[in-house]
């Protein structure tokens, strides 16, 4: 069954027209154990045919560890979206971007295939500064309209900087961890383990938070 | 295949245009309601030169799981509504500032300067506050300290971490009416808990006392919020019993009503003690040139088709002063 409507692939086909060089989408799945990896996988399949510079790359966490590891994709399903060189720019997703999140999936190929927002300058210079390891997450519901943008601006933060990385992670696939970081409310963003932020909170609250690190 | 794709398009056709620094604008409109998104429908239409500044894209319609108020459709999820709002407005390539809020605004001979978040200044003839407003509190003991931690603003973002748990929810309006029917779908038991009685409309309260996970506490009034890591319950008052007692809760959903959203105008704007925005019929404001319309305003009952009507005025008003600069 086609997980996209024809109305969602127009738009998508006409969407991805814009990105400026090709991507890859990296899929992590595994047999065993893994309720939605089969739905990530035909969900990825089907963004792969609406987009021309769209390429699509399937491994399993068992037998290719070593790109698992090269990656760093801890648990599966998992989406890590490479560049046209084939780079890792931070930017993955954790659980399946479907409901709202498509949207930050989409933003986030259209972004790492070059024809992202521009960021202004004044916050540029700020990223730019940060040179500590950063890793952010930001925990999801797919019903939540505020939390593609919370992803969104992680993810462009992680492109930004190679010193920090961010992943979307959505909550109830990863319950165990969702109860490990006591997320209760979403999006929940945790900077290096032990900051929290509640909500989409505006890039500059990010930065505020990563310069006290 | 249990998931759907609420895929929302215009917000990425939109990056097209943006609102420039070096241009003044007839309008710039603040806030992207449905009260900022009217305003900007009509102020394009009128042929101003207009930008929309859109922090939150939609507004607080995005938050409601479905609208059954609004004339011409029956029932339909608050982002449809919002999402056909936008899509018509895009029609128009209006400029669009996402992201991004105002921090301060000044008046200097007959022109708006705006300094946003990002650091940009911007410049226009006339305003239009369209900022609505946001979540009220309840203000008792343990609800900032377990904020994302159990006490949740936004019942359809957080609704789903609660599966099987049992919930509270507070308030008695619509919206917190809407979101026990919302919550009750999927948590074990669902407390609604209101200070007075239930001022939701008839037809929700209806359908909410068909649910038989949900238990009504009215005359109660919330004292604390208690627990550990996350909420384990909350403390409340029964005024006809006087008597306080434990509700045993993993969460609780607070539902009672906004507060506007006018914290950087209030050094330049008439506003009230609680916030609103003072405004007369044709949505001027005691600045000349500055227009708001909305829930960050004085009028009365802040609804859907209430804050588009007053969006399409600020609009027209704000068309009628650039006209008689001229």
């Amino acid at each position: 069954m086609a997980l996209l409507n024809d109305e969602i692939r127009t738009n998508l086909v006409e969407v991805f027209g814009k990105m400026k060089e090709e991507v890859t989408i990296a899929v992590f799945t595994k047999e065993d154990g893994c309720e939605t990896c089969k739905d990530t996988l035909d969900f990825m399949k089907e963004i792969e045919e609406v987009g021309e510079k769209i390429k699509l790359e399937e491994y399993d966490m068992e037998k290719d560890s070593k790109k698992a590891e090269e990656f760093n994709v801890e648990m599966t399903p998992s989406i890590v979206l490479l560049d046209s060189e084939g780079k890792d720019n931070g930017i993955k997703f954790y659980g399946i971007p479907a409901g709202h999140e498509i949207n930050s999936l989409i933003t986030g190929i259209i972004e790492v295939s070059g024809s992202g927002e521009d960021v202004p300058s004044a916050l540029k210079e700020r990223i730019a500064k940060i040179k500590t390891p950063v890793d952010i997450k930001v925990f999801v519901t797919l019903g939540c309209p505020h939390c593609p943008g919370a992803v969104a601006k992680a993810h462009k933060l992680a492109l930004e900087n190679p010193n920090i990385r961010a992943q979307m992670i959505e909550a109830q696939t990863f319950s165990e961890l969702s109860d490990k970081y006591n997320v209760s409310g979403v999006p929940k963003i945790i900077i290096n383990e032990d900051n929290d932020l509640v909500g989409n909170q505006p890039i500059e609250k990010f930065l505020e938070t990563i310069e006290s690190l | 295949m249990g998931f759907e794709l609420n895929f929302d398009s215009s917000s990425l056709k939109s990056n097209t245009k943006k609102i420039e620094e070096n241009v003044i604008y007839d309008v710039l409109i603040i806030g992207a309601g449905p009260a900022g998104l009217n305003s900007a429908l009509y102020a394009t239409r009128n042929g101003l030169n207009a930008g929309l500044i859109a922090d939150k894209y939609g507004g607080q319609v995005l938050d409601t799981s479905s609208v059954e108020n609004y004339l011409g459709y029956e029932s339909i999820p608050g982002e449809d509504l919002v999402g056909a709002f936008r899509e018509h407005v895009e029609k128009y390539e209006i400029p669009i500032k996402k992201d991004s809020r105002v921090e301060k605004v000044e008046k200097k001979e007959n022109r708006f300067f705006l300094s946003m978040s990002d650091g940009t200044e911007l410049k226009s003839k006339t305003l239009i506050i369209a900022t609505g407003s946001k979540p009220r509190k309840l203000n008792v003991p343990g609800e900032e300290k377990f904020s994302g931690k159990g006490v949740a603003y936004c019942a359809i973002c957080d609704g789903p971490l609660f599966q099987g748990r049992d919930v509270v929810i507070a308030g008695g309006g619509n919206s917190a009416v809407e979101a026990a029917i919302d919550i009750a779908k999927i948590a074990n038991k669902v407390y609604l808990v209101q200070r007075s009685v239930l001022r939701a409309e008839q037809a929700l309260v209806d359908k909410l006392e068909t649910l038989n996970n949900v238990e009504i506490r009215l005359g109660t009034q919330v004292k604390e919020i208690y627990g550990e890591k996350l909420v384990k319950g909350i403390k409340v008052y029964n005024k006809v019993e006087d008597k306080e007692f434990d509700i045993k809760a993993d969460g609780i959903f607070v539902e009672i009503g906004s507060v506007p959203n006018s914290g950087p105008f209030k050094d330049l704007v008439e506003t009230l003690p609680n916030g609103e925005i003072v405004i007369d019929c044709s949505c001027n404001t005691s600045v000349p040139g500055l227009f708001a319309a909305g829930d960050v305003t004085t009028v009365p009952y802040k609804q859907i088709s209430i804050s588009s009507g007053e969006g399409a005025k600020a609009a027209l008003s704000a068309n009628a002063y650039i006209n008689k600069l001229k």
